[in-house]
C-alpha cells in the first residue's frame, strides 16, 4: 500500500500510557500507634520491653527484626536526627510541588536505631553530608494530621558531626561531640 | 488501643511510551480510521503489525490495510465490569480476526450476551475523534445486516 497516509501527517512516535494504582492502605496496629503520636507532634519509636537487642524502631512495623517479638513499648524520640545517607533529587516528579534539586535523606532520630526517609531544606545541597546533625521543622499545630509531612523538612544544626560508627546509636539526650 | 488508621491513595505513573516505527504507523492509521497489519515472510498478515517476523525474526516492512469488519475467534464475557474496564455495561473481550488478516487481535465486543458466539461477524465502532490510540476503535459490535466488509 502507498505511504500517502504518512506523507501528509505526522507519524505517531509516542503515546501517553499512564498507569494508576488505587490502594486502600491499612496502617496496622504499630504504625497506627506511631501516627497517633505524630498527630500530636511527637515522634515515637517502639521496642520490645526489656529487649536484649536494644533496637528502637521508627516508624515501627510491629516487631523487632532482631528477635521477632512484638514491639509493644513506646519510646520517646527527639526532634533532632543524624543524616545516615542522602540523595539529591534532580528529576521533577509529576504533581510533586517540590522543585528540584532537593535532598531526600535517611535520618536516624536521637533515641532510635534505624532511619526513616524525609526531606532536608534550609541547607546548602552541596554541603549536606553523612553524620550531619539536623532538626525537624514542624508545620503549625493546626495543620497536623496522621502524616509524616506534619514535619515539613529537617534543617541543619550547628552541632559536631556524628562519626559513622556512632550513627544510629545517638541517645535521646543528643550529641554534643565525641563522648 | 486506637482504631486502626486506613487511607485510600492512588499511585500514578505518567508514562510516555515510544511506539517505534511499526506500532507508530499502526496508530497513525487508526487516527485515519484505517487498520493496517504487516505481512510476514510466509505471507501471513499480522494485525496489529509486528516489527519482526515471529518465525524468521527478520524485520517486517510491508504494511497491509485490512478491513474493520471481522470474525470473533474466541471471547470471554465480562458480566461485572470493573472500574478499569472500558464500559459500565457487560461486554466481551474477544479475539477478532479482521478481514484480510491471518491472526486475531484482542478488543472489546459490545453486544448482548446471547448474541456472542464464536464465528460471529463484527464491525468496528469508531470514536468521534480518533487520536491514534487502540481505543480509537471504541469496540466491535455485531455486523449490520448486509454490511459490506
Amino acid at each position: 500500500m502507498s505511504d500517502k497516509a504518512t506523507e501528509t501527517e505526522d507519524l505517531i512516535t509516542a503515546i501517553e500510557t499512564p498507569v494508576y494504582l488505587k490502594y486502600n492502605f491499612t496502617a496496622g496496629a504499630a504504625t497506627t500507634r506511631f501516627l497517633h503520636q505524630v498527630r500530636k507532634g511527637k515522634l515515637t519509636g517502639q521496642r520490645r520491653p526489656e529487649c536484649d537487642c536494644g533496637h528502637v524502631y521508627v516508624p515501627a512495623r510491629g516487631s523487632c527484626a532482631a528477635c521477632g517479638l512484638a514491639t509493644t513499648e513506646e519510646v520517646e524520640l527527639g526532634d533532632k536526627a543524624t543524616v545516615q545517607s542522602f540523595t539529591i533529587v534532580w528529576i521533577p516528579i509529576p504533581n510533586n510541588p517540590i522543585q528540584p534539586p532537593y535532598i531526600v535523606a535517611n535520618l536516624v532520630p536521637d533515641g532510635a536505631n534505624i532511619s526513616f526517609i524525609h526531606l532536608m531544606s534550609e541547607c546548602d545541597n552541596d554541603s549536606v553530608h553523612i553524620g550531619q546533625r539536623v532538626e525537624a521543622v514542624w508545620k503549625p499545630e493546626e495543620e497536623w494530621d496522621y502524616a509524616m509531612d506534619n514535619i515539613r523538612y529537617f534543617r541543619p544544626l550547628d552541632e559536631p558531626d556524628v562519626p559513622i560508627e556512632m550513627i544510629g546509636k545517638v541517645p535521646l539526650s543528643g550529641w554534643e561531640g565525641e563522648a | 488501643m486506637s482504631e486502626l488508621l486506613r487511607q485510600q491513595f492512588e499511585l500514578g505513573y505518567t508514562y510516555t511510551r515510544s511506539t517505534g516505527p511499526v506500532v507508530g504507523r499502526f496508530l497513525t492509521e487508526l487516527r485515519r480510521r484505517r487498520i493496517v497489519g504487516s505481512r510476514g515472510d510466509d505471507g501471513r498478515v499480522y494485525v496489529p503489525p509486528m516489527e519482526f517476523d515471529p518465525v524468521t525474526a527478520s524485520a517486517l516492512t510491508e504494511f497491509v490495510e485490512v478491513g474493520d469488519h471481522g470474525e470473533v475467534v474466541s471471547w470471554c464475557w465480562i458480566s461485572e465490569p470493573r472500574e478499569s474496564h472500558p464500559f459500565d455495561q457487560p461486554f466481551a473481550w474477544a479475539l477478532v480476526r479482521l478481514d484480510g488478516a491471518d491472526v486475531p487481535m484482542v478488543h472489546a465486543v459490545c453486544a448482548e450476551q446471547g448474541q456472542m458466539h464464536t464465528g460471529m461477524r463484527v464491525q468496528a465502532r469508531w470514536v468521534e475523534e480518533p487520536r491514534g490510540y487502540i481505543t480509537d476503535i471504541e469496540c466491535f459490535e455485531p455486523e449490520t445486516e448486509g454490511a459490506a466488509s
